[in-house]
């Protein structure tokens, strides 16, 4: 084989269909641009919080606790020494006297000193040096924005007046996002209102360590380890939240790569299905090089070079559309990352993205170009020779295939956290590709076989033109859909969601509940609830309590055997309430309820299923609770499976009457205000009166949700972006591949007299039924994606919205139809002698 | 003289489900170096499978060929393949000329296949004998019918063949340009003491040939030698 006929060939060959091939390339483009910008990123971010790993934590060291130190780590702590600063957290009602409305917040006290590394960035600028001496607050920008505070303005904590000083941009230890969720409010410690921290709320105290003599802070913690466990308290290091972080934005990044991964394969399908047509009209010229004496070697080789040449112009393209679209990246995900990401372009992320790239296309038109080896010399001599039999029966094509789609597995394993998460992606994939692929091949093929020959005849047409040969209906139809079948799932479930909370909030349900109130404030509460006019709809009294050993085993020994794993529910602490009645969200499934307790033998209580579960306990185990350092020996007599969705107060433990009563106790009440207004009304007049008092209303906890999913939200779309993209340009290739068969078809219709008018028509028919099935099939899809998410995972009543999926339906099948015409210009008004002269 | 191509007792069946149909039956000839040679019969009778079988583009069902002193019965397909491209020329009905290559570069197509280096004078010459020298940077699409067969002359030409087989050449073009274009063949046919084949169902053209085998259903019926003019 002539190496040097097959490049100067392949680059003659290719002449005429470069432009095309650089539009069947750019679907691979996308996936590679999508690739090497979010890697790139990864890598610069890891690079950011390697070099700014000491302001992660913002000190050396750092100590926490969920109680006040107790005397000998306070001994612990005075032996450590360094610069030494303190912290304590709560959340609390923070009321604004200018607008005159209160909002629960995380409330940080600080000492000077903190943050020993890195700074907290405020509006003004500097803010952060004055508020301990000036006692004044710096307060979240997003919390001072939804209450229209200004700087200058107030907050009260508690029974403390603070002015204003600034607004928090930036915070060591926390992205900005944490914000959207609970925004924070910083403060001197000194002065703090301590009924606040005293009176039922959770406190976090916590001190930071700076080591000016250069100490390892990761020894030193080790050692103190074992004292530390002992008294519950926690401890980080610089090291360990560098790898926290590493770890959680490895995770983000990674997720993003699976991204990537889609639009990569998309774009793999993309090339594959171009290549396709591309092949098929050239087995004349095939044919012919194999009549003047070309191998099957040398004709293979010589499309496989083309697909090479194509392969490194779409990775070349790919990494400087990635490289430009990394900038993008930082600024949409900013307000979660503890760091700034300064923009570098990653040598590494680019090789990899553009070598996956490259590979990626080379696996995806083997097997379109197998079809070059069994052209046979016959076919120059008739044309249209025998249609080849079916690509499955050739052995070569399943190697193709497998090795396809090893490969494409594989990259899913690089790119995932775990290759477990890399399979279940792929098989996840496969199984959408699967259905989504039997879905739309049915609706074509049912839609040109029941379109009622009653129809016009510019209709009937434009349906029969979807199976002209060598269309590639299917491959449009699929990943339009998969882009449609993206975004509809998401608008479903959505709504789904919306739906739920919308119940939650409608009818007679509570929606504000006020918290941490003292058994002498339950009385005064409600009785300023009834001058408001809300009814109150429920009052239960909280203890909370510690396990203090499980069956006689107490929690200490539990953790210091090495070989039982504790999880989080044998640490926590339990807020328990007591009653004599289970609740309409609970239902018991084992066991018997027993409301009352005489005093006499363990105390019958009620375990919710799945904390038993998680605390390996079942029916008649027994469990020694610390209530506030009293110990009170416990037996489980019933398990009960509990509705979380609904807003009530709901336990993991249920005790009976006359067990807890003389335990120090907080009351919750939940009540329902008749809008927004009597809401913030009411929230302000009970803070005013008791500042310990928390409350939380559902408007606020649809806020954080609607944070929350517009933020999982956009990753979707993106996703769905690139699959609709994808699916355009397959349609902008398809209609430019079959641009000859085309003019062909419409000098045909001239010629038997219909006129342009006629023509355009034709094809504008078929170019929205194209979009109407794409789109159907994927809102078909989703729907039933929808419904079982919200069966089996929402557990929810699945609602339908159709406004939003019909206004879906329009968009795509607009979208098909506009990017089809424009890529048909011209070609229906070719001259009828062109076609007939040209035999290409 | 040398025999170039000797063909014996050829048959070829196609079979297609339970039916099998002989489109060729026991067929045998042989032609030496500078013989002309033509193939006529009515439409199906079998003679493009004749011609594709002779210069190897598909194997018989029975019988021997033997191109230039290979048995391409034992060849396989890529062997094949190097036998036509050192010893084949070949013309078709419909051109086929390569859509993407300009005249000049698809005269070539069949040299630099075999690697051979500085053919572009070559190429540049034999385009001027067809008389298209000032046509070589025009693709197929600018030339007419006529001008795209003398194009594909040309490429059958390039590589010097012992045996020139043309299935039908003139089948799409006028008589005036035919009568060009047979001038053209007979001339090279001559100069360079290539053999032609031809297949035609122009009794005129048949005529020009030394010899003449009339196929019907497969069957060689009648070998005449026309004598010469
Ligand atoms: N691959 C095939 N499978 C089945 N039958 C075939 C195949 N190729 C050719 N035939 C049949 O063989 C017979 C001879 O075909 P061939 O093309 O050789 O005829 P021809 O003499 O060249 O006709 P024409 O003058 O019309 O070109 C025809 O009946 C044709 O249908
Ligand atoms: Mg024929």
């Amino acid at each position: 084989m002539s190496m040097r006929f097959t490049a100067s060939f392949a680059w003659r060959d290719s002449r005429g269909s470069r432009r095309r091939m650089l539009l069947f390339i750019s679907s691979m483009v996308l996936g590679v641009a999508a690739l090497v910008s979010i890697n790139s990123f990864g890598d610069n971010l890891e690079r950011a919080i390697d070099n700014e790993a000491r302001t992660l934590l913002g000190a050396d060291l750092s100590f926490e606790s969920d109680n006040p130190f107790p005397d000998d780590i306070e001994a612990l702590i005075d032996s450590i020494g360094g610069n030494q600063s303190r912290r304590t957290s709560f959340s609390s009602m923070a009321f604004f006297p200018a607008p005159g409305k209160a909002r629960l917040a995380t409330v940080r006290a600080h000492e000077p000193g903190y943050p020993f590394y890195g700074s907290v960035v405020t509006e003004p600028a500097g803010a952060a040096d004055r508020y301990l001496e000036a006692a004044g607050a710096l307060v979240d920008g997003t919390l001072m924005n939804q209450f229209e505070v200004e700087t200058g303005d107030s907050v009260r904590i508690g029974n403390q007046t603070y002015p204003i000083l600034g607004r928090i941009l930036e915070t060591p230890r926390e992205s900005a996002a944490v914000g959207l969720f609970s925004p924070r409010i910083y403060i001197p410690l000194a002065g703090l209102d301590t009924t606040l921290t005293t009176l039922g709320s959770r406190v976090e105290y916590e001190v930071y360590f700076q080591f000016p003599d250069g100490r390892d802070a990761d020894a030193l913690r080790d050692s103190l380890q074992a004292t530390l466990r002992a008294a519950d308290v926690g401890s980080d290091t610089v090291r360990e939240e560098q790898e926290g972080w590493s770890r959680a934005l490895t995770n983000l990044y990674r997720f993003l790569g699976l991204v990537g991964f889609m639009s990569l394969l998309l774009g793999g399908l993309g090339v594959a299905s171009s290549i396709h047509v591309y092949v098929k009209q050239r087995i004349a010229t095939v044919a012919v090089l194999r009549v003047y004496g070309a191998s099957v070697a040398t004709t293979v080789a010589v499309y496989l070079v083309q697909a090479i040449g194509m392969g490194i112009v779409g990775a070349l393209l790919g990494s400087f559309v990635g490289v430009g679209l990394q900038t993008l990246i930082p600024v949409l995900l900013s307000d979660f990352l503890p760091v700034d990401v300064v923009f570098a372009v990653s040598w590494p992320a680019v090789l990899l993205g553009s070598g996956i790239g490259l590979g990626v296309t080379i696996l995806f038109t083997l097997m379109p170009l197998l079809r070059v080896r069994s052209v046979s010399p016959l076919d120059a001599l008739r044309s249209g020779a025998d249609e080849h039999a079916s690509p499955l029966r050739d052995p070569w094509w399943w190697v193709a295939t497998a090795m396809a789609a090893s490969g494409l597995v594989a990259f899913a394993i690089i790119q995932a956290p775990d290759w477990k998460v890399g399979l279940g992606y792929s098989a996840g994939l496969a199984a959408v590709f699967l259905v989504l692929a039997g879905l739309s091949s049915l609706l074509v093929k049912g839609l040109v076989r029941f379109t009622p020959a009653s129809l016009p005849y510019v209709i009937r047409q434009g349906v029969a033109n979807l199976y002209r040969p060598n269309n590639q209906t299917l491959m449009m139809v699929f990943s339009l859909g998969l882009g449609t079948f993206l975004i509809s799932t998401l608008l479903v479930s959505q709504q789904v969601l919306l739906d739920q909370l919308d119940v939650l909030g409608g009818g007679e349900q509570p929606n504000l509940i006020m918290y941490d109130i003292q058994p002498d404030q339950v009385a005064p509460v409600e009785q300023l609830l009834a001058q408001q006019g809300v009814p109150v709809m429920s009052s239960v009294p909280i203890v909370t309590m510690r396990l203090e050993a499980i069956n006689d085993e107490t929690i200490d020994a539990m953790r210091e055997d090495t070989t039982q794993r504790l999880s989080w529910a044998h640490r926590r602490e339990y807020r328990s309430t007591f009653r004599s009645t289970l609740t309409k969200s609970e239902t018991l499934v084992e066991g018997a309820f027993q409301g009352i307790w005489d005093g006499t033998g363990a105390i019958p209580v009620s375990a919710e299923v799945d904390v038993a579960e998680e605390l390996g306990v079942d029916l008649g185990d027994r469990i020694t609770w610390n209530v506030q350092g009293v110990m009170l020996d416990a037996e489980i007599t019933s398990l009960r499976e509990v509705d979380w969705q609904r807003l009530e107060t709901n336990f993991f433990f249920v005790f009976p009457e006359g067990a807890l009563e003389q335990a120090p106790a907080f009351h919750v009440v939940m009540t329902r205000a008749a809008d927004d207004e009597q809401s913030a009304r009411l929230q302000s007049a009970v803070v005013e009166a008791y500042p310990n008092v928390s409350s939380i209303d559902l408007a606020l906890i649809l806020g954080v949700f609607d944070a929350i999913f517009s933020r999982i939200a956009f990753i979707i779309r993106f996703m769905a972006l690139f699959s609709i993209l994808t699916g355009l340009i397959v349609l902008a290739s398809a209609v430019i591949v079959s641009r000859f068969q085309r003019m062909q078809e419409s000098v045909l219709l001239k010629t038997l007299g219909a006129s342009r008018h006629t023509v355009l028509q034709i094809m504008a028919v078929e170019y929205t039924v194209l979009g109407f099935v794409s789109a159907l099939t994927g809102i078909l899809l989703a729907i039933i994606a929808g419904w079982s998410l919200s069966y089996f995972v929402f557990e929810a009543t699945f609602v339908l919205h159709a406004v939003p999926l019909l206004l879906l339906l329009g968009t795509v099948m607009l979208l098909t139809l506009v990017i089809g015409m424009l890529n048909s210009r011209g070609v229906y008004e070719r001259e009828t002698m062109d076609v007939l002269r040209s035999e290409i | 003289m040398a025999v170039v191509l000797s063909v014996r007792d050829l048959t070829k069946t196609f079979k297609s489900g339970s039916r099998s149909l002989t489109v060729l039956d026991s067929v045998s000839f042989d032609l030496e170096e500078g013989d002309t040679f033509s193939i006529v019969g009515p439409s199906g009778s079998g003679k493009t499978t004749l011609l594709g079988l002779c210069a190897g583009l598909d194997g018989p069902t029975r019988g021997s060929i033997s191109l230039c002193g290979h048995d391409m019965g034992s060849l396989g397909e890529d062997e094949r393949a190097r036998v036509r491209n050192e010893h084949v020329g070949f013309v078709f009905q419909s051109f086929r000329l390569l859509p993407t290559l300009t005249a000049l570069e698809n005269v070539m197509v069949p040299a630099e296949l075999r690697g051979r280096r500085g053919i572009v004078d070559g190429a540049r010459d034999l385009l001027a004998e067809v008389g298209l020298g000032d046509r070589l940077g025009h693709y197929p699409t600018q030339l007419s019918g006529g001008e795209q067969q003398r194009v594909a002359l040309a490429r059958a030409f390039i590589n010097k063949p012992d045996i020139l087989f043309a299935d039908e050449p003139t089948g799409n073009l006028d008589a005036e340009t035919s009568a060009h274009l047979e001038e053209i063949m007979f001339r090279l046919n001559r100069t360079a003491g290539t053999t032609l084949v031809l297949v035609t169902h122009d009794a005129e053209l048949a005529s020009r040939t030394g010899r003449i085998l009339r196929l019907r259903g497969g069957k060689a019926v009648e070998q005449e030698v026309v004598p010469a003019p």
